[in-house]
């Protein structure tokens, strides 16, 4: 309790300072707007449908691009992390590219699929399915010798031992994988989107660029930050909560 | 004989250079019995575990169960861990399904052997718990009736108890002692303890230091149910404590000898 009056009273005064600088007139508007001509431009967006429309876009190509990436990342990570050979050759490639910020692959795109809804999407795909796939085969390499004894000694062989062993051992891991891969994809989403006319939020982002209109790129931004937090509040901590106490990987003995 | 290490050797390969668990180890257990495996840490009473449990192979020699080898994990035994090892994404019941799952029981078949082996250990109010909502005595309990689930001839086990109080530890020792005269399992029962060796097995075979094989063998035919604190008891256990002394004593004598002679 005493945190959340801690937080309101400073983000309150935060809100203060701020419209007072913006009163004192020190920059012209398109450089420093005031919180209020902020909170007016996102009333606006949502109200004429603009913020509507441009979130329904992103929305839709994130969770084709974060799906696609789930489809291919998982059953990857699952195969690098059991086949030494595949490890030792794929792995390394994934490794590699891992390295390699996800909007360097939009040139590369652009050439493959044109201006296309293809290109962001795979843009996307790239940004979150590398650590998808590692993250899963962290956690396959990593399940526990004891977990597969007990398992092998009740004559648990194959399909089983893999499906009713090794896959929930790696759950956790599976899951930081899925997180940390929602977050790479939303980053890259945004990015392909400001480059080039794609009517998402990184459009409407590089409108407001174009028109100098400041509050709105603020308006927009404050759009994109909340849409991460909820994906990651409400549902990615709950879920990984969950299965860490199932696991008993905290506070429980 | 249910059981039988013939001149097993083996040795494990690791980075630092090869480690000899095991040397010329023999023995033999007869269909019921309750043996105990005892000696100092490390001198690969686990190991001989491992090995008729078919997790392991050895180098050279057999492990011969009911005169066949063995060649990997099968239906007449079940090895127990130190650590319960139930699966924590499974509640109770299905982890002491899951070997009856893994072997192809009917979903009816395997909820009723499964309900009989809960209330075989007085967990039956438990089935729907997690393992991290047990205690340690309650899971190693359930591990217990995993094993038993699967209704094998062998029970191997692995310092199963070394990880509990000693009041809860007592329990089990009484349990299980109830459990083998009602079952007729052969057990092979691993403890660094030499009271527990006593207070369990008919024979207590005490292992050199690595590489292991068998020092001596000690015969216990106290009346059962016995107790931890047994007066009997503790005087045998004196005498296979003053032997394992000895036997450790002698090892460090010819390892300093090693070391000084070039």
């Amino acid at each position: 309790m005493r945190r959340w009056r801690l937080r309101l009273v400073f983000f309150a005064a935060l809100l203060l300072i701020w419209e007072g600088l913006a009163l004192a007139g020190i920059w012209p508007s398109y450089v420093f707007p005031s919180p209020v001509e902020v909170i007016s431009r996102l009333v606006h967006g949502f109200a004429d449908g603009s913020y509507l429309i441009a979130i329904a876009t992103s929305m839709k190509r994130i969770l084709l691009g974060y799906g696609i990436s789930l489809a291919i990342g998982i059953p990857l990570g699952l195969l690098l992390g059991r086949t030494r050979v595949l490890e030792e050759t794929l792995g390394t490639i994934v490794l590699g590219l891992q390295a390699l910020p996800s909007i360097c692959w939009l040139p590369l795109a652009l050439l493959w699929f044109h201006l296309s809804e293809t290109a962001i999407i795979f843009v996307v795909v790239m940004g979150a399915v590398l650590s998808i796939t590692l993250s899963t085969a962290d956690g396959v390499r990593n399940t526990p010798p004891l977990y597969l004894r007990a398992a092998r000694t009740m004559g648990a062989r194959g399909l089983r031992l893999y499906g009713g062993v090794v896959l929930p051992a790696a759950l956790p891991a599976i899951l930081s994988g899925m997180k940390l891969g929602w977050s790479f994809a939303w980053r890259s989403l945004m990015a392909a989107e400001l480059l080039y006319v794609s009517l998402g939020l990184g459009q409407v982002l590089t409108m407001g660029r174009e028109l100098n209109d400041m509050a709105q790129l603020i308006a927009v931004m404050l759009v994109i930050i909340t849409i991460g937090l909820i994906a990651d509040y409400a549902f990615f901590q709950p879920l990984q909560a969950r299965v860490r106490e199932r696991w008993g990987l905290q506070g429980a003995a | 004989m249910k059981l039988e290490l013939r001149s097993v050797s083996l040795t494990f390969h690791s980075a630092r250079g090869p480690t000899p668990a095991l040397r010329g180890m023999e023995f033999s257990v007869a269909p019921g019995e309750f043996v105990c495996l005892f000696g100092p840490s490390g001198c690969g009473k686990s190991t001989c575990l491992n090995l008729i449990a078919g997790l392991e192979r050895p180098d050279s020699g057999e492990v011969l169960i009911d005169g066949k080898p063995v060649t990997g994990p099968g239906r007449d035994r079940v090895l127990i861990f130190q650590e319960a090892a139930l699966f924590p994404w499974l509640n109770v019941r299905d982890n002491v399904a899951f070997g009856l799952a893994a072997r192809g029981v009917w979903r009816s078949k395997r909820l009723r052997i499964t309900r009989e082996y809960l209330q075989m250990v007085h967990l039956e109010k438990f089935e729907r718990s997690y393992p991290h909502e047990l205690s340690g005595g309650m899971k190693q309990r359930v591990a217990l009736a995993r094993a038993l689930a699967l209704d094998p001839d062998v029970l191997l086990m692995d310092e199963p108890f070394g990880a509990l109080d000693a009041l809860t530890r007592e329990q089990l020792h009484l349990e299980l002692q109830t459990l083998w005269a009602e079952t007729g399992k052969t057990i092979v029962f691993v403890t660094h303890n030499a009271r527990e060796a006593l207070v369990l097995g008919n024979r207590v075979l005490l292992f050199t230091v690595a590489p292991g094989s068998i020092k001596s063998v000690f015969t216990c035919d106290l009346p059962r149910p016995r107790h931890i604190d047994d007066h009997g008891l503790i005087e045998s256990s004196q005498g296979i404590l003053s032997e394992l002394r000895e036997e450790v004593r002698i090892a460090q004598e010819e390892a300093r000898r090693e070391k000084m002679a070039p």
